[in-house]
């Protein structure tokens, strides 16, 4: 079973259409990138799984637990009841692009926090599991500091760590490394490609080319509300098929390589 | 001059315990509701919204001094069993109450969205999010307006004199009347600057405990 099945999503801001009927499922161990000019529409796509936006019509699941479908001749999505979707939270994390850690806690407390809240985890062995996630992230020696004493890459891979702390079936990423200094985002990717390695389920709106290339199963091409294209990311990189998907990328081929890539915008 | 001030002293002692009291009282009482009309202000039901606009007109737009009047005479409060001293404390909750509701406000706009959604995603409970993520962002923000207010407020007791509450001001105008002398409006003066001068450093050990993040 898919972790993850959206199906004719559409979604609309004020008059603008931002999703036109986008339809994509990620099987379990999958790394999927979405690429795409800013304002395709990748972000808002990420925001509406994850329930931060509402859809307006389509169906998403998650496995088994439906989190909104729209019903035959009906032209407004229904959601599920409450209690199905924070089921649905659990299977589910988040990084965003500015990290958004808790200031007020520590890092440790930004990494229990929810464990002990939300998932009624024992204290002990929150931290305890905390503290193997900092070791993976390579911040062991900083579960003291609080996220204003941390760099930014530090800071995104504290922000990496809480959100695998709830043990999620899949993990999403937004733009990671967009608000990170060029020389921080490896560290990111780094963690990222092992957690790939690790067959975690990702899905990573990214405009870093060459590593979408690198450590994804799949890349999935949008722009103005649409998949243009999508497939094997060697296929979809390095041989686009539609004119719009060479256009977007002939940026990136003109440079060379993924780090010195920018948006156009 | 020694001789009067001891004599000026032990008769401000009760008026004292009744400033301090209207202080601590209003506080308690407007704090918390200050948070409920904030609510309402940012509720996303129109009408409570457009209620608690009028209210924050209302309070912040009229002198305490005649709500203070209004409440005693207007509503005939004291009338109903109340003293005076509580039904000063009754209008200087409520209009303590739209000044705070203000500051909170100001205080949770200011918080980024991100981390509301940081907390959502994590799955937090509304109430969770708002008193474990929000609220302790928020006071660290608000500290210093809550500062003045707090501040006004120990000047601001001085008003309940037109109810004839016998506060400091009330009794040492009354002392002035009697003595001839300038002095027991000095004594008062300098217990208003004391006790705003506990308030000053109390605001300021707490903005300093607070420093520990940004």
């Amino acid at each position: 079973m898919n972790v993850l099945t959206a199906q004719n999503i559409q979604k609309s801001f004020g008059g603008s259409e931002v999703l036109k009927d986008i339809s994509f499922a990620i099987g379990e161990g999958e790394v999927l990138s979405i690429i795409g000019p800013s304002g395709s529409g990748k972000s808002t796509l990420l925001r509406c799984v994850t329930l931060l936006e509402r859809i307006d019509s389509g169906r998403i699941a998650y496995g088994d637990l439906l989190m909104a479908d729209t019903p035959a001749g009906q032209a407004k999505a229904v959601y599920s009841e409450g209690a199905v979707l924070q089921q649905i939270r659990r299977r589910f994390g988040l990084v965003f692009q500015n990290f958004n850690l808790f200031p007020h806690f520590t890092v440790m407390r930004n990494l229990t926090e929810a464990p002990v809240r939300v998932g009624k985890k024992d204290r002990k062995a929150a931290e305890e599991q905390a503290r193997e996630l900092l070791t993976k992230v390579g911040l062991a020696d900083r579960e003291t500091a609080y996220p204003c004493e941390l760099s930014g890459g530090q800071q995104q891979r504290v922000a990496i760590a809480r959100a695998l702390a709830m043990q999620p079936d899949i993990l999403f990423f937004d733009e990671p490394t967009s608000a990170l200094d060029p020389e921080l985002t490896g560290d990111i990717l780094k963690v990222i490609r092992g957690l790939a390695e690790e067959r975690m389920t990702m899905v990573i709106v990214t405009h870093e080319m060459a590593f979408a290339r690198d450590v994804s199963d799949r890349v999935l091409f949008m722009d103005g509300g649409v998949i243009v294209e999508q497939g094997d990311p060697a296929q979809v990189i390095e041989h686009p098929q539609s004119e719009r998907t060479k256009a977007f990328l002939s940026r990136f081929h003109q440079n060379g390589s993924g780090r010195e890539w920018s948006d156009p915008a | 001059m020694l001789d009067d001030i001891v004599s000026i002293l032990p008769q401000m002692m009760e008026p004292l315990l009744v400033t301090v009291t209207l202080f601590a009282f209003t506080l308690l009482f407007s704090l918390p509701l200050g948070l409920l009309v904030a609510f309402g202000r940012m509720s996303r039901i129109r009408p409570i919204r457009w209620i608690m606009q009028v209210y924050l007109l209302v309070m912040r737009g009229t002198p305490l001094m005649l709500q203070l009047i209004f409440f005693w005479f207007g509503l005939g409060l004291g009338s109903n069993g109340f003293t005076r001293l509580q039904t000063a404390i009754i209008a200087f909750s409520l209009n303590y109450a739209a000044y705070f509701a203000e500051i909170y406000r100001g205080g949770i706009e200011s918080i980024p969205i991100g981390q509301r959604e940081a907390a959502n995603v994590l799955g937090f409970s509304k109430s969770q999010t708002f008193f474990r993520i929000i609220m302790p962002q928020v006071v660290k923000k608000i500290l210093p307006p809550m500062g003045n207010e707090f501040m006004t407020l120990v000047k601001d007791t001085s008003l309940a004199q037109v109810i004839a509450v016998v506060e400091i001001t009330n009794m040492a105008s009354k002392i002035q009347a009697r003595m001839v002398s300038i002095l027991p409006i000095v004594v008062a003066g300098i217990f208003y600057l004391l006790m705003n001068a506990i308030v000053s450093k109390g605001f300021s050990l707490a903005e300093k405990k607070l420093s520990y993040y940004r």
